[in-house]
């Protein structure tokens, strides 16, 4: 597996097609790294830089709407000025104000409670579908996986019509006699919670899924052959065998549900803090864009840490994919 | 013991998929309601699916996603694939940390980051907003769920097929197109699919990218939306989820029949 580059390209094309053909295959073998290299430096990476850079500059009225610092054309002098202008004003701005610091904690509260929320509902649904027999198993893949391909805004929408004061399930509530007056879940945390949890299901049900279809079920026979109730079974065996699937579902749910914008913006109310929502907000509506830089950049420095986990849970899956 | 499901596991199969196909049921339900009043049943009609025909600024946006999601899926299929053969290929090259974290942090990272990051490139160098940024915003991010999905196939990818290839004397590159290639054609076909889907549903992204002219299909929902819920979205949305669900059967379908013609094939080869 451990080929080097100069080994793919060996012998055979020695054989055949001469200099020609191992050229070829050397530019292709090269091509391979470098295009998808590049592409992702400069539309990934760089951007970050940008973003790093106008965080640290000054809001003007004009377009685009803030004070360049670092052009290119400035050379080494120019580049030294430039580094004396750099002003942490953005940043000291949000850790004056108590609404940025408190829509990062928010948003580390919501993304972590619908995280858990989503463990609790995605578990016995995942362990129902590896438990299920062989035939029926890509069948019940397919519908978890179905919904993922249908738009995230419409699933949203959805839920809309739902939770509105007057919408179908207040009706329906009503109608059976559960409640008298029209229970307020639209515009508040609530419907936040149901939207993430619904969006993201399939995120949590698939990772755990694959752990749990891969696991030795006569284990748990074992224990129980050996006298051991089933809930014991499950904690001691199922749990603990499961975890990885755990931390990767519980990753791919909690990262991107901290910056989540359409959800909270849709089904949450004013009084939601969220900060993809305040980004947004900075962005779009106060038109201050060093700011929402800055929000950006502490955003990123919070998912930093949970981002690096989900590269070794990735990495970790592909060293037992081999 | 396996396939002998407990009342808990039925359960919580019933449970859970009704709560994930519920509001889409519902949604798909109330498209065809007579009522302006979206959640008052005023009995069946199509009228609100006949009205979206006249509705040139809706059709104008599907047309500019479709175009969009098109291009982008297209490159971003070959560029992701070639991404996971380099990650799967060569174990060992300068930045392959680098590498892989650039291919896998996409995936989990909120799109008002890669929006805003993306959009301040495109106002550094100058480029106009419009459908070219929205198109490379799009290839970038839909990229890496193409390389997972063709990267997990590599892995379960026998190799001594290609190194038979060569000892017979294919040069690399043909082994590539004549071996490799085809045998993960089925993961190419399905990252492009998904490709797609994503830049046909994507809002944050597209709305921090995108510039006059170039308005998308979920940016004009969502301006829709904000206003209230109208019978006429959930026409559009019905719509959107018939053709994707089309499309995502009919690939499984497909998928599964050639599975089974191949099995054919290699019990005829073990026979004869």
């Amino acid at each position: 597996m451990a080929q080097t580059i100069t080994q793919d390209v060996a012998a055979p094309a020695d054989r055949n097609e001469g200099i020609g053909g191992r050229l070829l295959a050397a530019v292709a073998n090269r091509a391979v790294i470098l295009v998808p290299y590049l592409w992702l430096l400069i539309f990934f990476l760089v951007p970050f830089g940008i973003v790093l850079k106008i965080s640290l500059s000054q809001t003007t009225i004009a377009m685009p709407p803030y004070l360049p610092v670092f052009g290119l054309g400035d050379g080494v002098s120019g580049f030294i000025a430039n580094l004396r202008e750099l002003s942490f004003e953005n940043y000291l701005w949000l850790l004056d104000d108590a609404l940025y610091f408190n829509a990062y904690v928010s948003s580390v509260v919501i993304a972590a409670v619908s995280t858990f929320l989503a463990l609790l509902i995605g578990y016995p649904l995942a362990y129902g579908m590896a438990r299920s027999s062989e035939s029926m198993r890509p069948l019940l893949l397919m519908l978890v996986i179905l919904p993922f391909w249908t738009s995230f805004l419409i699933r949203v929408y959805a839920w809309i019509g739902i939770l509105k004061p007057e919408g179908l399930l207040n009706q329906f509530l009503l109608w059976v006699g559960v409640i008298d007056t029209p229970l307020q879940i639209m515009n508040t945390n609530t419907a936040i919670y149901i939207g993430i949890v619904y969006s993201y299901l399939p995120f949590m049900v698939l990772p755990l899924y694959a752990t749990l279809e891969k696991m030795d079920y006569s284990l748990i026979e074992a224990a129980q052959d050996l006298g051991c109730p089933p809930t014991t079974a499950f904690w001691k065996i199922t749990f603990p065998l499961s975890l990885p699937g755990v931390v990767a579902g519980c990753l791919l749910v909690f990262i991107p549900a901290i910056g989540e914008f359409v959800i909270p913006d849709l089904l949450g109310g004013s009084q939601t803090l969220m900060i993809g929502k305040t980004l947004w907000n900075e962005f779009f509506s106060n038109r201050d864009w060093p700011v929402a830089s800055a929000v950006a950049i502490v955003l990123l420095l919070i998912l930093v840490v949970p981002m690096m986990f989900f590269q070794r849970a990735q990495a970790r899956a592909q060293e037992q994919g081999r | 013991m396996q396939g002998q499901l407990s009342r808990f596991n039925i359960a919580s199969l019933v449970l859970g998929f009704s709560f994930l196909y519920l509001p889409i049921v519902l949604l798909v339900i109330y498209s065809f309601n007579d009522s302006r009043l979206v959640t008052v049943w005023g009995g069946f009609s199509t009228r609100w699916y006949v009205s979206l025909l006249s509705n040139q600024q809706l059709l104008d946006a599907a047309w500019v996603t479709a175009r969009i999601a098109f291009v982008s899926a297209t490159v971003a299929t070959v560029l992701g694939t070639l991404a996971a053969l380099a990650l799967t290929r060569y174990t060992r090259f300068r930045g392959r940390f680098l590498f892989s974290g650039m291919v896998f942090a996409p995936l989990v990272m909120p799109e008002v980051i890669t929006g805003l990051s993306l959009l301040l490139l495109f106002v550094a160098v100058g480029l106009d907003r419009g459908f070219l940024t929205v198109t490379l915003a799009h290839i970038t991010f839909t990229m890496c769920f193409v390389a997972v999905v063709v990267q997990s196939r590599l892995l379960s990818f026998d190799r001594s097929l290609e190194e038979a290839a060569m000892d017979l004397g294919a040069t690399p590159v043909r082994t590539f197109f004549q071996v490799t290639l085809p045998v993960i054609m089925p993961a190419i076909v399905s990252g492009w699919m998904l490709a797609f889907t994503l830049s046909l549903d994507d809002l944050v992204i597209a709305s921090f990218t995108s510039g006059p002219g170039a308005t998308t299909l979920p940016m004009r929902i969502y301006s829709q939306v904000r206003l209230g819920v109208t019978p006429e979205i959930n026409a559009v949305c019905t719509i959107l989820i018939v053709v994707v669900t089309a499309g995502v059967l009919t690939a499984a379908v497909l998928n599964k029949r050639r599975d089974v013609q191949r099995r054919r094939d290699e019990q005829a080869a073990q026979r004869g």
